[in-house]
């Protein structure tokens, strides 16, 4: 099980880690954030396999995963 | 291969002036993450730019000189000559290294200068609006090529060909971020290139074409397909000089 | 003291930023300043320092500021135009409270100009020459123990205030030979806790930059560099005064000009012409209180420069136009004695206070 955070008012809602998911588990979120972006979120934690991809591809390196403790 | 992913400690926690999808976060991204996996937060002393990098002293978590544009090498020469067992380097866009700092570069090089410098090409002047930079490829719009670039403004100047007839040059290497892969590359470029210095092998540059969505009139992703489209065929990816040392 | 030597005037710059500690030059060459730069290439090894032949002036301007922002004492020099392709350089270390010492060895101008000597420089120094809001302290020899004397005492206000120091010799200067005694010690080293060499005892990061976006920011900027800059101008000032008190006419002069005024004042005297010699020594901070003092009793002054007339800007400000100011100028030459002389004379008549 991982943990996926967002620094969500440091995301641009650029949707970089949207496309590169291999997963498709990440979307925009509908509200926007204090910048006035949408914010990256993940819509089905438990399907990550903790790749990281999105972290890597993420130009403000807003994203950390993390191996969640109970699984 | 390890899971999960958390952010370098050599990175201050700080948005980002970058515009969306600008790919410089990245690239700062795996500055940080090379330098914190060879120890040397505190031994680093990075100098910056003028252009979108000009704010790189505050992101990184170390020393950092806000130097002018395009004397970043010269500033480095300095610093280096002075403190020759520290991790010095420079982060510089296009117009910062291949128009007003051709001279500096070229030199730094030429005398094998133990610095490594981060070349960001992106194609054309990000922070100014957009104008021609001398990496604007043939026919590229520019706020300052309205009919796209022609023959009176010149050809894309290739960089790393140049700098890799200098003896002086023991790493050069041109590499991308517009996929997993090739974040992956730069970052092993960036860390030979320090690996380079640190050996005291010679002068090391690592050109990464990035996205500039922005000045482009892309989206983020479209921007990442231009850059693997339509620039890696002018400026083709590689390692073009490697040292016997870090191989 | 040990015995004095002969040496001329660009080995003798050399030896002193030895001297002074400096171990780091970078330059470039051009004459007349070339022997500086030959002679740091072959000294600064020795002394387990660095030197650069740089490939420009701009370089080599940008390798000063990056060895001052390790924390290094280091030097440059150059002459003219080399001293103009450095101005950019020279604003940033200036914003940046960089200390850096640099020395200009000045030849006739403008363009290529010529390698005769010259202090047609005064304003490109003492004014600005760089962008923006910063001052440059300018220090003015008039011999070569004086050159010697000037470039520790350059190290000393550089890294008392943080902040660049020109040191002006002429071509003349430069290339004369004087017996001279070394300093014997070097100026104590100064606290460079600010200095970016990495964070080792250090758990903050040292940034140095000159970028201040926000209006307020810039504005507390420049406020903080003239604070410093008039204490400066409380500290720092230097002339001397040579037969002033009575002195109906008045002689400014500096650097290797001030020595042929002197011979001039002399002859004067000697001809019961009350004239005197006011020399700044310190070009800025300019020594105006104490030229108005000396002016007090002038009945007309006399700049004597070698340019079409710079200094006397700054004369006529000092003295408030209380007597008229005139120039007397040579170009590509230091002139004679006599020359000066008969100028002294002839303004003597004018204002009818010849013997």
């Amino acid at each position: 099980m991982f943990e996926v955070h967002f620094l969500e008012q440091h995301c641009k809602g650029c949707g970089m880690c949207v496309a590169f998911c291999p997963r498709k588990i990440i979307e925009m979120a509908e509200h926007t954030n204090d910048q006035g972006y949408n914010p990256a979120m993940v819509t089905d934690v438990s399907r990550c396999t903790g790749c990281a991809i999105c972290a890597m591809m993420c130009p403000h390196v807003i994203i950390e995963v993390v191996e969640g403790g109970a699984a | 291969m390890p899971k999960g992913y958390q952010r370098p400690s050599t990175l201050v926690e700080r948005p980002w002036h970058f515009c969306p999808g600008c790919n410089h976060g990245i690239v700062h991204r795996l500055v940080a993450e090379v330098i914190d996996e060879m120890g040397l937060q505190k031994e680093t002393v990075g100098v910056g730019s003028v252009g979108c990098g000009v704010f790189s002293y505050e992101y990184f978590n170390f020393d950092g000189i806000g130097p002018s544009h395009g004397r970043a090498p010269a500033v480095a020469t300095g610093v280096k000559r002075v403190l020759p067992d520290r991790l010095v380097f420079t982060y510089q866009g296009d117009g910062d290294l291949a128009a007003i700092g051709t001279t500096e570069m070229v030199h730094c090089a030429v005398r094998g200068e133990l610095i490594s410098i981060i070349f960001i090409n992106n194609t054309l002047y990000g922070m100014t609006g957009g104008q021609m930079a001398p990496t604007t490829m043939m026919g590229q719009v520019t706020t300052t090529t309205p009919r796209g670039r022609g023959q009176a403004q010149g050809h894309p100047f290739r960089v790393c060909e140049m700098l890799a007839t200098a003896e002086g040059a023991a790493y050069v290497a041109r590499t991308a971020v517009y996929s997993p892969a090739q974040v992956v590359r730069t970052k092993k470029a960036i860390r030979r290139a320090f690996e380079t210095q640190m050996a005291g092998l010679g002068f090391s540059l690592v050109e990464v074409l990035s996205a500039c969505p922005t000045n482009w009139g892309m989206n983020p992703l479209e921007a990442l397909k231009f850059v693997e489209e339509e620039m890696t065929p002018v400026f083709p990816l590689g390692e073009l000089k490697v040292p016997e040392g870090v191989k | 003291m040990s015995e004095p030597i002969l040496m001329k005037g660009n080995e003798a710059v050399a030896e002193a930023a030895i001297a002074a500690g400096c171990r780091y030059f970078f330059g470039y060459p051009i004459t007349p300043q070339s022997e500086v730069l030959e002679h740091l290439a072959r000294r600064l090894p020795e002394e387990g320092g660095a030197y650069i032949q740089a490939e420009s002036e701009v370089s080599a301007i940008n390798m000063v500021f990056g060895a001052a922002c390790a924390g290094a004492r280091v030097m440059t020099a150059s002459s003219s135009p080399g001293i103009s392709l450095m101005q950019e350089g020279i604003s940033y270390i200036a914003s940046a409270q960089l200390p850096a010492v640099l020395v200009n060895i000045m030849r006739g101008s403008p363009g290529l100009g010529g390698i005769h000597p010259s202090q047609a420089d005064y304003f490109q120094s003492v004014k600005g020459g760089g962008h923006g809001d910063y001052k440059l302290v300018v220090l003015a020899p008039s011999s070569v123990q004086e050159l010697i004397d000037h470039t520790v005492l350059a190290f000393e206000i550089a890294e008392k205030y943080r902040t660049p120091v020109m040191v002006f010799g002429d071509a003349m200067m430069g290339q004369m030979m004087e017996p001279v005694f070394l300093p014997e010690a070097e100026p104590a080293p100064i606290d460079r806790s600010w200095a970016t060499t990495g964070m080792k005892n250090r758990e903050k990061p040292n940034i140095i930059h000159t970028l201040y976006l926000p209006a307020d920011d810039l504005e507390n900027h420049c406020q903080r560099l003239f604070a410093k800059y008039r204490e400066i101008q409380r500290q720092e000032q230097l002339h001397t005064a040579y037969l002033t008190d009575d002195a109906d006419i008045l002689v400014v002069a500096y650097g290797i000009m001030s020595r042929v005024a002197r011979a001039a004042v002399e002859m004067a005297r000697e001809d019961g012409i009350k004239a005197g010699l006011f020399r700044p020594i310190t070009l800025w901070p300019f020594p105006d209180q104490a030229l108005f003092q000396a002016a007090s009793h002038a009945q007309a002054v006399i700049t004597a420069e070698i340019s079409m007339g710079q200094m006397i800007e700054d004369v006529r400000l000092a003295i408030k136009d209380k007597v008229p100011v005139e120039l007397f100028n040579r170009i590509g030459l230091v002139p004679n004695p006599d020359e000066i002389y008969e100028a002294i004379k002839k303004k003597a008549q004018e204002v009818k206070v010849s013997a």
